[in-house]
C-alpha cells in the first residue's frame, strides 16, 4: 500500500471555544477520489479549510493536532505556500470577473508574480483548459471573460484554474451543489479522470455523489469522523451503527 | 368600503405621489433654465479663452478660472483619492472593531463640518505657515471636503464584492496585498470612480473654503504656490460687484459651471452602468 | 463509472456462462467416454471456482446498485445477472451431480446404448450458448426460441424414462445403473429449465415484460396457461 498522501493525526479544529473538529485520524491515498460526507454543521467544510489553512483566515480560529502532505507538517510551513500545492473549487463557481478566460486559468501566476515565457503560458493554460474537460469549447474565444459561460462552464475553469498550479491535492467543496444535474455529470465525470494527475478529496452532502464518484468515503458526524474506508463497503456493510442510519436517512 | 371607492383612493395616491416628485424636481428645472437663459449669451470662444479685463472694456472671458478650477480640482483629487480609497478599503476589510467604529465616526463628522470651517483650518495649516494665499491650500481643503465621499464610494463598492472573490485569490496562494490590489480593487473600480466623480462634481462649486484659501486671482495662474482663480470664486466676486458687464460674466461662468457639474454626473452614471461587475 | 461497471460485470458473467458450459461439457463427454480424470476435474476444480464466483457476482451487483443507484435498462440488467449467476451455480451442482453419476457408471457396463444422454445434452448445451447468445445480443426472439425448446427437452427425458423402466423390470440388476441415468438425464432436464429462466430474464432486461411461468401472451392479450 503506498503511502498515503495526506495523514491527518489527531486534528481539531476550533471556532474561539467552540470545538468543530474532535481528534480526527485519516489517511488520504494517492490519486484517488476521497469523499468526506455528513449532514450540515457536521465539520467538514471545516476539515478541507483546514488543508489549505483558509480555516485560520476566521478571526478567532484554531486548531490542534498534525496535517502532513507527503511527510511535511502544513502547519510548519509558510501558509502561502501550502495553498499553491493545495489547490480549492468552491461551491459558487468564483472566476474572476475582471478577467478574461485566458487570465483566469494563469491568474495563481500572475497574481504571485511568477513570470513565464509567453509560450509557456499558453501551454499551461492548454493543458489545464483540457484537463478540465472545457478547452474544446472555449479554445476560440479564451480571451474573452469568463462570466457569459454557464455555471458548470464557469466550474470547470475554476478547476482549470486550480489545476494550472499543478497542486497535489485538490479540495473540492461542495462543487456540483450551485448546478444542474447535467453539468453535474459532466463534473463527476472529470473527477474519475482527474484522479490520474491529482489527489482529490470531495466534500459533499450529496451521499448518492460520494456513492458514484469516491473510492474511499468518510462520513463525520457532529465532528467526529465516524467511518472512513472504501466506498464498496461502506455503501454496502457499513462498520458504525450511526453510518448506517445516516445511509438509510434517518438524519440528516 | 366597496371596490369603487378603493380603486379611487389608488387612483388619486399614485396621481399625488407623480405631482409630488414632479413638484420636488421642478426647482432644478427652474434652475437650469434660468441659468441657461441669462448666461448662455456671453458664452462664446472669446469669453472662455480671455481674461477678465478691467472695468469698463469688453471682451473680458474666464479663462483663468476655468484653468484655476481646473488645478485646484487635480490637487484636491490628488490628496483625496490615495487616503479616500486606502481608509475604504480599511473600512471594507476590518467591519468590527474598535478602530474601525472611531474611523467610521470620523468620516461622518468630517461629512458634516460646514465648507467654511474646513476653509479655515486649511488657512490656519497652510495659508499662515506659507505666509501666502496658494492653490495648495485650496486644493488641500477641497480634498479634505471629497474625502467622506470617496470613502464611503469605496467601502460600499468593496463591501458589495461577495467574499467569495477574496476565497478565490487566497487559495491559490495569493498573498493578502496582492488580493486587494489586484483582484479587490480592479472588480470594485467602477464604484470606486463614479465616488470620486460625485465628489469631484460636489466640491467644483465650492465657493467659501477658497474665499482664504486660493483667494483667487485676476491673472492666469498656474503655479501652485500662488494664489488662483476659479469658477465659484469668480461669480461670488462678479455678482456682487456693481458692474453690469460683469454680471453678465458671472452669469456665464454660472452657465459653465452647471454644465460641468452636469457633466461630470453625467458621466458618472455612465461608469457605473459600463464598468458594473458581474459576480 | 457506471458504463465502465457494467461492461466489467458483463464479462464477468459472460466467463462465469463459459465455465459452467465447460463443467456440463466435460460432464457429458466424461460419462459418454469414461474418462475419469475429466470428470474428477469438474468435481475437484470447477465447482469450487463456481462457487466462488456466484459470490463475486453477488458483490459485485450489490456494491453496483448500493453505489449507482442504477435505473430502467441497467436495473434489470443487474437484477438478471444476479439471477443468472444463481442459476449458474445450480447448473454447476448439476453438472457435478452428473459427473458424480458419471463415476459410478464408467466402470460399469452400459444398460442400454447411450443414446437419448448424448441427445439431451447436446439440445441442453446448445440451449444455454443461445441463452448466453441472447444475453450478449439482446436479443428477445433467440431467447423466446430458446424457451420454446424445453419442451423438447422434457420429452427426451420421459422417453428416456419409459424405456429404463421396462429395462429395470425386467432385469432388477440394471436398476441401480438406471437410477443413476435417470438422475443424469434429470440434472440435464433441470440445466434446461435454468436455460429457459435465463432467457426469460433476458426477455425482461429487454422488453421490460415479464413471461415468466410461461405466459407467452402480449402484455393487453387474454392470458392462456401452457
Amino acid at each position: 500500500m503506498e503511502s498515503p498522501i495526506l495523514s491527518v493525526e489527531d486534528f481539531s479544529a476550533y471556532f474561539a471555544n467552540h470545538c468543530v473538529l474532535r481528534r480526527v485520524n485519516l489517511d488520504v491515498p494517492r490519486n484517488k477520489v476521497t469523499a468526506i460526507m455528513g449532514p450540515s454543521g457536521c465539520g467538514k467544510t471545516t476539515l478541507i479549510r483546514c488543508v489549505n489553512r483558509m480555516h485560520e483566515l476566521v478571526p478567532g480560529a484554531r486548531v490542534s493536532g498534525r496535517m502532513l502532505l507527503g511527510g511535511e507538517d502544513i502547519y510548519a510551513i509558510n501558509p502561502i505556500l501550502v495553498r499553491r500545492k493545495v489547490g480549492m473549487v468552491f461551491q459558487r463557481p468564483n472566476p474572476f470577473p475582471t478577467m478574461s478566460i485566458y487570465d483566469n486559468v494563469i491568474a495563481g501566476y500572475n497574481l504571485n508574480g511568477m513570470r513565464l515565457a509567453k509560450g509557456e503560458r499558453d501551454r499551461i493554460v492548454e493543458e489545464s483548459l483540457a484537463k478540465a474537460a472545457l478547452w474544446d469549447e472555449v479554445k476560440d474565444f479564451v480571451y474573452r471573460k469568463g462570466t457569459f459561460l454557464s455555471g458548470g462552464q464557469q466550474q470547470r475553469l475554476c478547476i482549470a484554474r486550480a489545476l494550472s498550479m499543478k497542486p497535489e491535492i485538490l479540495l473540492l467543496d461542495e462543487p456540483t451543489s450551485a448546478l444542474d444535474p447535467k453539468a453535474t455529470a459532466h463534473i463527476e465525470q472529470l473527477m474519475s479522470e482527474l484522479k490520474e494527475y491529482v489527489t482529490i478529496i470531495l466534500v459533499t452532502h450529496n451521499i448518492a455523489q460520494a456513492a458514484r464518484v469516491a473510492d474511499m468515503t468518510a462520513f463525520i458526524y457532529l465532528g467526529e469522523l465516524v467511518e472512513f474506508g472504501p466506498s464498496q463497503k461502506l455503501f454496502t456493510v457499513p462498520d458504525d451503527k450511526r453510518t448506517e442510519e445516516y445511509l438509510t436517512g434517518k438524519f440528516g | 368600503m366597496n371596490v369603487t371607492v378603493r380603486i379611487v383612493q389608488d387612483r388619486l395616491f399614485k396621481v399625488g405621489v407623480a405631482l409630488l416628485s414632479f413638484l420636488a424636481l421642478l426647482p432644478l428645472f427652474l434652475i437650469l433654465y434660468y441659468i441657461t437663459r441669462n448666461g448662455i449669451s456671453s458664452v462664446n470662444w472669446r469669453f472662455l479663452v480671455n481674461l477678465p479685463r478691467p472695468v469698463g472694456e469688453s471682451g473680458g472671458g474666464i479663462a483663468n478660472a476655468v484653468v484655476g478650477t481646473a488645478i485646484l480640482l487635480v490637487l484636491s483629487s490628488v490628496v483625496a483619492i490615495p487616503l479616500g480609497i486606502a481608509a475604504g478599503i480599511f473600512l471594507a476589510e476590518h467591519r468590527h472593531g474598535r478602530i474601525t467604529y472611531m474611523v467610521r465616526l470620523a468620516v461622518e463628522v468630517l461629512q458634516g463640518i460646514p465648507s467654511i470651517v474646513i476653509g479655515i483650518i486649511a488657512y490656519a495649516w497652510i495659508v499662515l505657515r506659507m505666509g501666502k494665499f496658494s492653490a495648495l491650500s485650496g486644493g488641500v481643503a477641497l480634498g479634505i471636503m471629497m474625502l467622506p465621499v470617496v470613502i464611503r464610494a469605496t467601502e460600499e463598492t468593496l463591501k458589495m464584492i461577495p467574499d467569495s472573490l477574496r476565497e478565490a485569490s487566497l487559495a491559490l496562494g495569493v498573498p493578502y496585498h496582492r488580493t486587494i490590489l489586484r483582484v479587490i480593487l480592479p472588480a470594485g473600480l467602477g464604484g470606486i470612480m463614479t465616488g470620486v466623480l460625485v465628489s469631484v462634481a460636489r466640491v467644483a462649486g465650492e465657493t467659501a473654503p477658497l474665499l482664504f484659501t486660493a483667494f483667487g486671482s485676476p491673472y492666469m495662474a498656474l503655479n501652485i504656490l500662488k494664489p488662483v482663480s476659479s469658477l465659484p470664486l469668480m461669480i461670488f466676486n462678479y455678482a456682487t460687484s456693481p458692474y453690469p458687464e460683469w454680471h453678465s460674466l458671472a452669469w456665464g461662468a454660472s452657465f459653465v459651471l452647471a454644465v460641468f457639474v452636469l457633466g461630470l454626473n453625467l458621466v458618472a452614471k455612465v461608469v457605473t452602468r459600463k464598468w458594473k461587475v458581474q459576480f | 463509472m457506471l458504463e465502465e461497471r457494467m461492461t466489467a460485470l458483463k464479462r464477468e458473467i459472460l466467463g462465469y456462462a463459459g465455465l459452467v458450459e465447460d463443467m456440463i461439457e466435460k460432464a457429458v463427454t466424461g460419462l459418454l467416454q469414461k474418462r475419469h480424470e475429466m470428470l474428477t476435474e469438474v468435481i475437484e476444480q470447477y465447482e469450487p471456482r463456481a462457487n466462488a464466483l456466484e459470490i463475486e457476482m453477488d458483490d459485485m451487483c450489490t456494491a453496483l446498485i448500493a453505489q449507482y443507484e442504477p435505473k430502467a435498462r441497467d436495473l434489470r440488467t443487474i437484477l438478471m445477472v444476479l439471477k443468472m449467476s444463481n442459476d449458474f451455480e445450480r447448473m454447476g451442482d448439476h453438472a457435478v451431480n452428473i459427473a458424480e453419476s458419471g463415476l459410478y457408471l464408467m466402470e460399469r457396463p452400459p444398460v442400454k446404448p447411450y443414446i437419448d444422454v448424448p441427445r439431451m445434452a447436446e439440445v441442453t448445451i446448445k440451449m444455454l450458448r443461445d441463452s448466453i447468445t441472447a444475453f450478449v445480443n439482446e436479443d428477445a426472439v433467440l431467447a423466446k426460441n430458446v424457451c420454446e425448446r424445453d419442451s423438447i427437452v422434457d420429452d427426451l427425458r420421459i422417453q428416456l424414462l419409459r424405456e429404463l423402466i421396462t429395462y429395470m423390470a425386467s432385469d432388477p440388476g440394471t436398476i441401480e445403473r438406471a437410477l443413476h441415468l435417470i438422475r443424469v438425464s434429470g440434472n440435464l432436464e433441470r440445466i434446461a429449465d435454468l436455460a429457459t429462466n435465463a432467457c426469460e430474464d433476458v426477455i425482461f432486461m429487454v422488453e421490460g415484460r415479464v413471461i415468466k411461468h410461461h405466459h407467452f401472451e402480449e402484455p393487453d392479450g387474454p392470458s392462456t396457461s401452457n
